[in-house]
């Protein structure tokens, strides 16, 4: 996984609260093999009407947002079923960061397998978050993993708070097969102790 | 149990991680698998156990003419795995091969399924394989790279809880009614951290395959896995097949299962009791398994339910399914009939239908199709002759595959159709956008075929006699 160490690009917003992960990739498009490409169908429903043309008062139809790489949304960020092809998508369409009041728990633990940080501030910081993108157009933030700090190019500085375990996973772009595999020769140790029985011969 | 299985497979543990959990047997299927292949491709990893690692593909596979699967992304997932499994050096069992299967039919077919064994699959029911007392439980497809890449994964240890079925099973009750029962009394979430033990003499007097019925469904109950004591009816069933140990290694390996059975006095953190003396043929008339009741009764008044969440779901279940309150569940008339999937598509399940349906008619209202668990299994029907009697009846005799269970291949229900349907989900949309699934066992379901209704089968007419 790619280390997140430091962002800085454009915000979009989605404003929504309870954006479910249906929402976020239908699921219609479960039956593709790629773990990548799901961009292209992320908010499937909401940028796209029935006879497939854009439509044009979502934001990320919008010009202004294109090429964003920081989400904002509101409260109870990706709530539903727990598929991980909801942050696949949204990573793939290019969202390094989602910010929102609160995100749903199993969404919130994939976007960590998945290089994504969701960072939670709280209702009035996304207010203010959201009134600074939609006033000024080209609004882009920095966020800072190392420091924990969000900051803009008006003076705008937000702390906010992230589990240790999780932001060292992040930072040194660790996954979880990495760590598991920190106790390789532990595996072995177990797999040489075990082999008869692994290999049936009991 | 539980504690013996999970001890004898942490690698590792830290006060306040997840532990590092060692992993048996790993079986894979062509939905949940491809980005998790294409995740170990894009990092330079191996599957460090190829050789505990078997795949199927069920899913997508269309059950009259398999080899044409028609829509491009179904068969792209499917061509996918074969591809992946050849890449990765992962023994596949696919469309050419006898043992194709549902994955959780197929796994214990194969003798694959041990007691003690930990046992993953990309699958919410790999439950299933608990009924050997295995640890079996589903993942995501994050964690399916994970065990590939390490045969480990990190888990927080889950709680136990004892279900214990009290009394002897009476005539004409199954092991779908047992645990139908069991979620309509106690709900959808009631095991929801917990890992399950089954108890009982009426367990105990459950054949193996009864035994998968039961824990294939303890996802339905909220359970992470669904556990059963080994005793000797598993080991007979091992006994010979292509992965269980031969000769004198089956011996000492059943020395080491006994060994596994839960110590007297042993304590759980809950147990829930379910007296199956006073069982009656279930049928669910919602849209979650818990929605159940008995072929005797009526469907529920929304407003005698307990509590107001009770009352708005049933309320909006009903709305869905299309159907009043205090109407007689044996005079719901249905339009199509699923036999099959990993919950009771294996032989037994065929066989039990079968009986019901010889001599018999499907009503002319019905559409009724037979889906076997496996290749094996529909080998086995058709030597027995179960076929014939389906296709006498005026059932069709399809190939194998999950099928109608979650509609990810052309069988599908229309909006509107009803269901009675022997898998394990009864969700909105389950079968088929705006289709109405009603969950029964293979004998319920055969006998509302040929009715075209609910019936209770305990006062069936049994034609004539299926020579097995
Ligand atoms: S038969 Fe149904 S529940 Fe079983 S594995 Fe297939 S889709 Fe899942």
């Amino acid at each position: 996984m790619q280390p997140f160490i430091k962002e800085t690009g454009l915000v979009a917003p989605v404003d929504r609260v309870n954006v479910d992960t249906d929402a976020i990739i239908p699921k219609q498009f479960l039956k593709r093999i790629e773990r990548s490409g799901f961009g292209q169908f992320l908010f499937f429903e909401w940028r796209w009407d029935e006879k497939g043309n854009e439509i044009p008062e979502f934001s990320l139809n919008q010009p202004r947002y294109k090429g964003s790489s920081i989400l904002i949304s509101r409260a109870n960020f990706g709530c539903g079923s727990s598929r991980e092809h909801a942050p696949w998508a949204i990573l793939d369409y290019g969202f390094k960061v989602v910010i929102a009041p609160s995100f749903a728990d199993i969404f919130y633990n994939n976007c960590f397998k998945n290089g994504i940080l969701p960072i939670k501030l709280s209702e009035e910081q996304v207010e203010e978050l959201f009134q600074r993108t939609n006033a000024n157009e080209g609004y882009k933030l920095t966020v800072d993993l190392e420091n924990k700090a969000i900051t803009d190019e008006l003076g705008l500085r937000i702390e906010f708070d992230l589990d240790e375990h999780r932001r060292q996973f992040l930072l040194q772009g660790l996954d979880d097969i990495g760590l598991t595999l920190k106790h390789a020769d532990a595996i072995s140790a177990y797999e040489a102790k075990h082999q008869a029985r692994l290999a049936n011969s009991f | 149990m539980f504690e013996k299985i999970w001890n004898n497979h942490v690698i590792h543990s830290e006060e306040g991680k997840p532990s590092i959990l060692y992993i048996d047997l790993h079986l894979v299927h062509e939905v949940t698998s491809p980005q998790a292949f294409e995740g170990l491709r894009m990092n330079g990893r191996k599957v460090r156990r190829p050789d505990l690692t078997f795949a199927t593909m069920d899913h997508n596979v269309p059950t009259k003419d398999r080899f044409n699967i028609s829509d491009p992304i179904s068969k792209q997932q499917v061509d996918t795995l074969t591809n992946n499994c050849k890449e990765f050096g992962v023994k596949l069992y696919d469309l050419n091969t006898l043992d194709q299967g549902v994955v959780h039919v197929m796994g214990p077919e194969l003798g694959l399924t041990h007691p003690g064994k930990t046992i993953v699959c990309g699958d919410s029911h790999t439950s299933t394989h608990g009924a050997f007392g295995a640890l079996a439980f589903g993942i995501g497809t994050s964690e399916v790279e994970h065990v590939l890449a390490t045969q480990c994964l990190q888990q927080a240890k889950p709680k136990t809880m004892e279900v214990r079925f009290v009394g002897k099973r009476p005539a004409g009750i199954t092991a779908k009614d047992l645990i139908l029962g069991l979620i309509a009394k106690y709900g959808t979430d009631f095991a929801t951290g917990y890992v399950i033990e089954y108890t009982g003499e009426a367990i105990r007097g459950l054949t193996m395959e009864e035994r998968m019925t039961v824990c294939n469904m303890s996802i339905e109950g909220g359970a992470r896995a669904g556990l059963i004591a080994p005793d000797e009816t598993t080991f007979n069933y091992l006994r010979g097949r292509e992965y269980a140990p031969q000769g004198a290694d089956f011996d000492r390996a059943v020395e080491q299962w006994k060994a596994l059975a839960t110590d007297e006095g042993a304590v759980y953190d809950r147990v829930v009791e379910l007296d199956v003396t006073s069982l009656i043929p279930q049928v669910t008339w919602g849209t979650s398994p818990g929605m159940g009741t008995d072929i005797t009764s009526t469907v529920p008044y929304p407003d005698q339910l307990p509590t107001e969440n009770e009352r708005k779901a049933a309320e909006k279940a009903l709305e869905y399914m299309d159907l009043k309150p205090g109407t007689p569940m044996s005079e719901i008339p249905i339009d199509y009939v699923f036999i099959g999937s990993c919950t009771n598509g294996r032989i037994e399940d065929l066989r039990a239908a079968a009986k019901v349906a010889a001599g018999h008619k499907v009503s002319p209202n019905v559409t009724a199709i037979v889906v076997p668990g496996s290749g094996r299994v529909k080998l086995q029907a058709e030597k027995e002759g179960l076929d014939k009697i389906f296709t006498a009846a005026g059932f069709e005799w399809r190939e194998a595959g999950c099928s109608m269970c979650l509609a990810m291949n052309p069988d599908v229900l229309q909006p509107g159709q009803r269901c009675a349907s022997t898998s394990n989900r009864n969700f909105e949309g389950r079968q088929g956008r705006g289709g109405r699934t009603h969950l029964v066992s293979p004998e319920m379901a055969a006998a509302a075929a040929i009715k075209g209704k609910f019936t209770d089968v305990r006062n069936w007419e049994f034609k004539s006699e299926v020579t097995v």
